[in-house]
């Protein structure tokens, strides 16, 4: 099953057990809901094309002790309504779930008002906006079941790109995935099949992120070892470099850094074809992660100094 | 004390309070001022001893620049104690805007417009699936309707047939000289709203207004004076966001006394 299947299943499942949790769809998903409406009629609607309000009426469902979950495409809520993100549930402290399709450039043929590749540097500005990047149905269904009502907003960014094995994945906890001594491999949510296809059979350690927000910095810090560090994000990069940052300000060492350069994404086509334009496909990644390989041996280990490769 | 006296008084304490802070609204605030008093006296079923009664009825400034005269009543009211003057101040919980956080009584945090109504309509629309009989009542001025997010939630409110909804409107003009609302009755009224209209600044159409009840949300277009008491800030734009001077302060409180 895919996440896109996944999620409306997960959130009945959530509403059969809890009556606070109430649906709002921006006229998307409405099929795949029906069930779930038909079982809860009063907490399940289809709001109409209007983020903005949809956002804030959340929100004052939110005030009440509801859980709202809401689902249109990423950048209808991400971009359209980032005020109503920022100001009625993030400054005012409230539960939320916004689970967004349309992930980068999942609509491949809709051009630029479809593709969302800046979802996760925005939000990440708001402070507590937690961001999860599932990378299978079951790790979406998992962390949804955790942290729907934890009291915090938390953005499900639900990709069509998924990772063939799922893992135990938890909120704000990262998974390691191997262990080496040249380089650490950071690979977020579906960046992850990539990253074991592109250098699986390297000596670098690989660690999984579901979160991006908030950061595992504790695993990070305890299994980067090697001076190197190559981070893997599927959307404008530079997300979890700020993260690092944020938690150590004296971060140093090289930084390798794959994703979406910011640009406006002007083709068609597919996502395969949109994927290798960015060299976020794993022959690209294998050989972006050769390159610094070979510097960082040319100039020796840990020569100290942070700089961008 | 006698109501009129009683809206000279907390205008004295509002302008004193802006005077002393160096910020605030004066005008929007003394254009709300008897819509707020007539709320908080008899019409809102809450109290201070109530703030977390899921029974009590909900207030929202959707304006929220006018939040001085939204202190002004909640301390008439009982609900704050903290001194009007220390609005804006480093350390004060009565900052620009009303921040539910920190202000006890306030709902919700409003400043940017078209942020209140949303909201208005969702708690409106949560109580009716809770089975709660409260009212929501939220006021936005008429520069806030140039917001589409004020519009938007008006057709949610029309479409969930939110009549435990009271919207408020603040019609004093100050949007005139930008856009041009037109006939502000007809529109909400073809947005599906029980419309009743009301001098903003009389006590009794007010609370008559405030009090009607519909089988559909209900829409109170106050008609009100921005600055309403000083003559030179009645209808000024210039008086939207400024502090009066020595001078000003004083003649002021004199047209007040």
């Amino acid at each position: 099953m895919k996440m896109r299947q996944q999620f409306p299943r997960s959130i009945g499942e959530i509403m059969d057990r809890d009556e606070r949790v109430v649906t709002l769809l921006g006229d998307i998903g409405v099929w795949s809901f029906h069930e779930v409406a038909e079982r809860h009629p009063s907490r399940v609607s289809n709001i109409g094309i209007l983020e903005q309000a949809m956002i804030g009426v959340a929100a004052g469902m939110a005030k009440t002790g509801l859980i709202p979950v809401v689902h249109t495409i990423a950048p209808f809520i991400v971009e359209r309504a980032y005020e109503q993100l920022m100001l009625d549930f993030g400054y005012q402290g409230l539960c939320g779930n916004f689970i967004g399709v349309g992930a980068s450039y999942d609509y491949s043929g809709l051009g630029h008002t479809h593709y969302c590749p800046g979802d996760v540097d925005l939000l990440s500005v708001i402070p507590n906006m937690q961001i999860v990047l599932p990378g299978t149905a079951e790790e979406l269904d998992r962390l949804l079941k955790e942290a729907y009502d934890d009291g915090q907003p938390t953005y499900y960014r639900v990709s069509e790109r998924e990772n063939a094995l799922s893992h135990p994945v938890r909120l704000g906890k990262a998974e390691v995935v191997k262990t080496g001594k040249l380089a650490t491999v950071i690979a977020v949510g579906p960046m992850l099949d990539k990253v074991l296809e592109a250098a699986g059979d390297l000596d670098v350690t690989i660690l999984y992120y579901t979160s991006v927000c908030p950061f595992d910095y504790e695993t990070f810090r305890q299994y980067h070892r090697s001076g190197l560090l190559i981070v893997c994000e599927p959307y404008y990069s530079g997300a979890v470099l700020k993260a690092i940052t944020e938690q150590d300000g004296r971060f140093s060492g090289k930084v390798c850094s794959i994703g979406i350069p910011k640009s406006y994404i002007t083709r068609y086509g597919t996502i395969d074809e949109e994927d290798r334009v960015f060299g976020l496909d794993p022959a690209s990644i294998r050989a972006r992660i050769e390159a610094v390989l070979k510097e960082q041996a040319a100039n020796g280990r840990n020569d100290g100094g942070s700089r961008n490769i | 004390m006698e109501t009129q006296t009683a809206i000279r008084e907390i205008k004295k304490q509002i302008l004193t309070a802006c005077y002393t802070a160096k910020e605030g609204h004066v005008a929007s605030s003394y254009s709300i001022l008897d819509i707020l008093y007539v709320l908080y006296h008899g019409v809102l079923n809450c109290s201070p001893d109530r703030m977390d009664d899921p029974a009590r009825d909900r207030f929202i400034l959707s304006k929220g620049h006018a939040a001085i005269g939204y202190y002004a009543i909640l301390a008439d009211a009982g609900y704050i104690s903290q001194p009007l003057e220390s609005m804006c101040s480093f350390d004060s919980c009565l900052g620009g805007h009303p921040d539910c956080n920190k202000v006890p009584g306030v709902e919700v945090s409003t400043g940017s417009l078209g942020h209140g109504v949303p909201m208005a309509v969702g708690i409106a629309w949560a109580l009716k699936i809770q089975r709660n009989a409260a009212h929501v009542y939220v006021l936005a001025g008429d520069g806030e309707m140039n917001e589409g997010t004020v519009w938007e939630s008006l057709l949610i409110a029309n479409h969930q047939k939110l009549n435990n909804l009271t919207f408020i409107l603040d019609f004093n003009h100050s949007t005139d000289r930008a856009v041009d609302l037109g006939n502000v009755g007809d529109k909400l009224s073809a947005f599906g709203f029980e419309v009743v209209e009301a001098d903003g600044h009389d006590h009794e159409q007010l609370k008559t207004a405030l009090l009607t009840r519909a089988d559909r949300p209900v829409a109170v277009i106050a008609h009100t004076i921005k600055g309403c008491g000083i003559r030179e800030m009645t209808n000024e734009p210039a008086w939207h966001h400024r502090v009066p001077t020595q001078e000003e302060y004083a003649a002021f409180m004199e047209e007040l006394a």
